[in-house]
């Protein structure tokens, strides 16, 4: 199975708001992130995938399989793990697990083997046996990735999976995310808003926002090398953009303290170095800018706004900005990454 | 460095994971399965000790009664049981209602509350196949929990000898009566705790409705001279009002348990027909409902 979800022109229109917007996307096998703000189209594409909600127009296949005709067997092969809480206080992580594995359609005893297996790899020891009700975030969490992965699927998806987590259940998460793919050879799409975690966890990045597509591409190329240098030196830097500026370098500065100088060839580490060293001030760090996730919104979006003036409202792109503002988080009034909640 | 269980516990052993190449047993399994641990979960079985209490409590004081029932039968020596099937379900009416009350919330109200209904979706079974697993469950609970008694009475009524004829024929009478029951019982009650996530919403409402539509039914039973010596037949009517009285009245009317003019019954073959449509439309207008509720879930 070489392509895992295919798109073509997919449309999803309800009666006041279009939340998919002809959406042609291909996925390859692997650990794909799915990207946007919060009401970029995350969820209702999950729903369509799954064959749960008919597509206005366009059409999709998952697995090869087609979303319009085909929703129970794509139901069987794929694993859903919702963003919202979806356990049953009363009941034990081992119960739950394997009332979910016979509705994926697993014999008695074949859902309670895998049961027990796949509670031990996403780390649920003696508490599978207790009520869920006590469980912790993180061992919730858990749970709800057991019961997406027990039928052993051909593709998971996950939304918003570390959501509520601290920094480690967080890692823990995506360590396991990646497992999924590596060790278990199911392939994975992973919606969240938090981008920094993606480009550690994902090999190929869908973007989209306000239900078009703005990006598909792998993640290396998002993260690739730019032809910029970062400087960042420890006083007077309007001086230092002065003199680097008459010495024939294109100099922008961004932040305090810091200047981007664009690359014009190897000598131009060599002028930066002189120039600071003119000055007798420190060079804190002179490094090759990587691009971060993050500028496809503030680069790309700006653009869809600008073609879109008449549709654009205030709201958009007062999010927009905001998105601008915080790199690595476009949720916004969000928690930027690595820190707790 | 070695994963703290393997070193606590020293008999899990990393095996790797494993593909699933057995079969997989599609859509008609699934919802099986969803009806089986429906009804074991209106019994509480399957979920913690707590919730098993008021089920059980339920389904004792529902069958105890028969026990006593046929102790006075062998002892006394009677020549026949001195309540019919059909009698006993009505005289016990209040346990199939509470247990109704009580467990359809746990049924539906449950799923919705805790957003599993999603779960369920994402899943081969379609909306459909999820109502029709509930509504099964839940009819069949009640059809459990009706049937005990009369199975008790039936087998103590054949061990003091009475007419096995006239037994079987009763029981199967008791039966039908428990069918239409837990039909009706499990259409109205599914519907009003679909409507809300809350269980206690659903608890309360299920009774109140229940309660209060008999109250209703014996207050015009009663304002049309149903409740004198000599009830005036028409009075009758009354039992369309409520769930239980309706079940009651088609029985009696359609199977001649009329004993005495004051055993409510539907007055006349018209008045069965319209009890029994009523029945109809009340089940299939509910179960319909039901499968527009889940559409957009």
């Amino acid at each position: 199975m070489s392509t895992v979800i295919k798109t073509d022109g997919l449309t999803k229109r309800f009666p006041r708001v279009t939340a998919l917007d002809r959406l042609t996307v291909e996925v390859q096998p692997g650990v794909v992130g799915l990207v946007g703000a919060n009401g970029a189209g995350k969820s209702t594409l999950i729903k369509i995938l799954l064959g749960l909600s008919p597509a206005t127009e366009g059409t999709g296949q998952v697995l090869g399989l087609d979303i319009a005709t085909e929703g129970p067997a794509i139901r069987e092969r794929v694993g859903y793990m919702p963003e919202h809480d979806c356990l049953p206080p009363d009941v034990s992580a081992t119960e739950f697990v394997v009332h979910m594995a016979r509705m994926s359609g697993l014999p008695a005893a074949a859902a309670r083997e895998r049961t027990a297996d796949i509670l031990r790899h996403v780390g649920l020891y003696e508490e599978r046996y207790r009520p869920m009700g006590g469980y912790s975030t993180g061992m919730k969490q858990r749970v709800k990735l057991a019961q997406a992965l027990v039928h052993d699927p051909q593709l998971v998806l996950l939304d918003e999976p570390t959501n509520g987590l601290d920094p480690v259940g967080r890692d823990d998460m995506l360590a396991l995310i990646r497992r999924v793919h590596s060790d278990f050879g199911i392939s994975v799409l992973v919606t969240t808003h938090l981008l920094g975690e993606l480009e550690r966890t994902c090999d190929h990045l869908v973007v989209i926002d306000g239900g078009r597509l703005l990006r598909s591409s792998s993640t290396a190329s998002f993260t690739e090398a730019t032809q910029l240098l970062a400087v960042e030196v420890t006083d007077a830097e309007e001086t230092v953009r002065e003199r680097l500026s008459t010495a024939g370098l294109s100099v922008r500065a961004d932040g305090p303290r810091l200047l981007l100088v664009e690359i014009a060839g190897e000598d131009t580490y060599d002028t930066v170095r002189d120039t600071v060293a003119e000055l007798g001030l420190g060079l804190v760090r002179l490094e090759q800018r990587r691009h971060r996730v993050a500028e496809i919104f503030a680069d790309d979006s700006a653009g869809h706004i600008g073609s879109q003036a008449t549709q654009a409202t205030p709201a958009t792109e007062a999010t927009h900005a905001a998105q601008a503002d915080g790199p690595d988080d476009i949720h916004t009034g969000g928690v930027p990454d690595g820190t707790a909640v | 460095m070695a994963l703290p269980s393997e070193v606590q516990s020293g008999v899990i052993h990393d095996i790797g994971y494993r593909n699933y190449t057995g079969p997989r047993l599609g859509r008609s399994y699934a919802t099986r399965s969803l009806y089986t641990q429906s009804l074991r979960a209106a019994y509480g079985l399957g979920r913690s000790g707590k919730s098993k209490v008021l089920p059980m409590l339920v389904l004792a004081a529902m069958g105890l009664p028969a026990v006593v029932v046929v102790a006075v039968v062998v002892i006394t020596d009677l020549k026949s049981l001195p309540m019919d099937f059909t009698q006993y379900l009505t005289s016990f009416g209040l346990f199939p209602e509470i247990f109704l009350a009580a467990q359809a919330p746990v049924l539906l109200s449950r799923d919705l509350r805790h957003h599993i209904v999603p779960l369920y979706f994402s899943r081969p079974i379609t909306r459909g196949d999820y109502v029709r697993a509930k509504f099964a469950a839940m009819a069949s609970a009640l059809m459990l929990l009706m049937t005990l008694p009369m199975a008790v009475l039936y087998l103590g009524s054949l061990l003091a000898g009475l007419p096995f004829g006239t037994s079987t024929v009763h029981l199967l009478y008791g039966l039908a009566a428990a069918a239409l029951y837990a039909l009706l019982y499990a259409a109205l009650g599914l519907l009003i705790a679909a409507a809300t996530p809350r269980r206690g919403f659903g608890v309360a409402a299920i009774m109140g409705m229940l309660v209060i539509s008999s109250v209703i039914a014996t207050f015009v039973l009663g304002l049309n001279g149903g409740l004198r010596h000599d009830p005036v037949e028409s009075a009758n009517w009354a039992a369309t009002l409520s769930p239980a009285t309706l079940v009651d009245g088609l029985v009696n009317q359609v199977f001649g348990l009329v004993t005495a003019p004051q055993v409510l019954h539907a007055p006349g073959p018209l008045a069965a027909f319209v009890f029994a449509a009523e029945i109809a439309v009340l089940v299939a207008g509910s179960y319909g409902l039901l499968l527009r509720r889940y559409r957009n879930v």
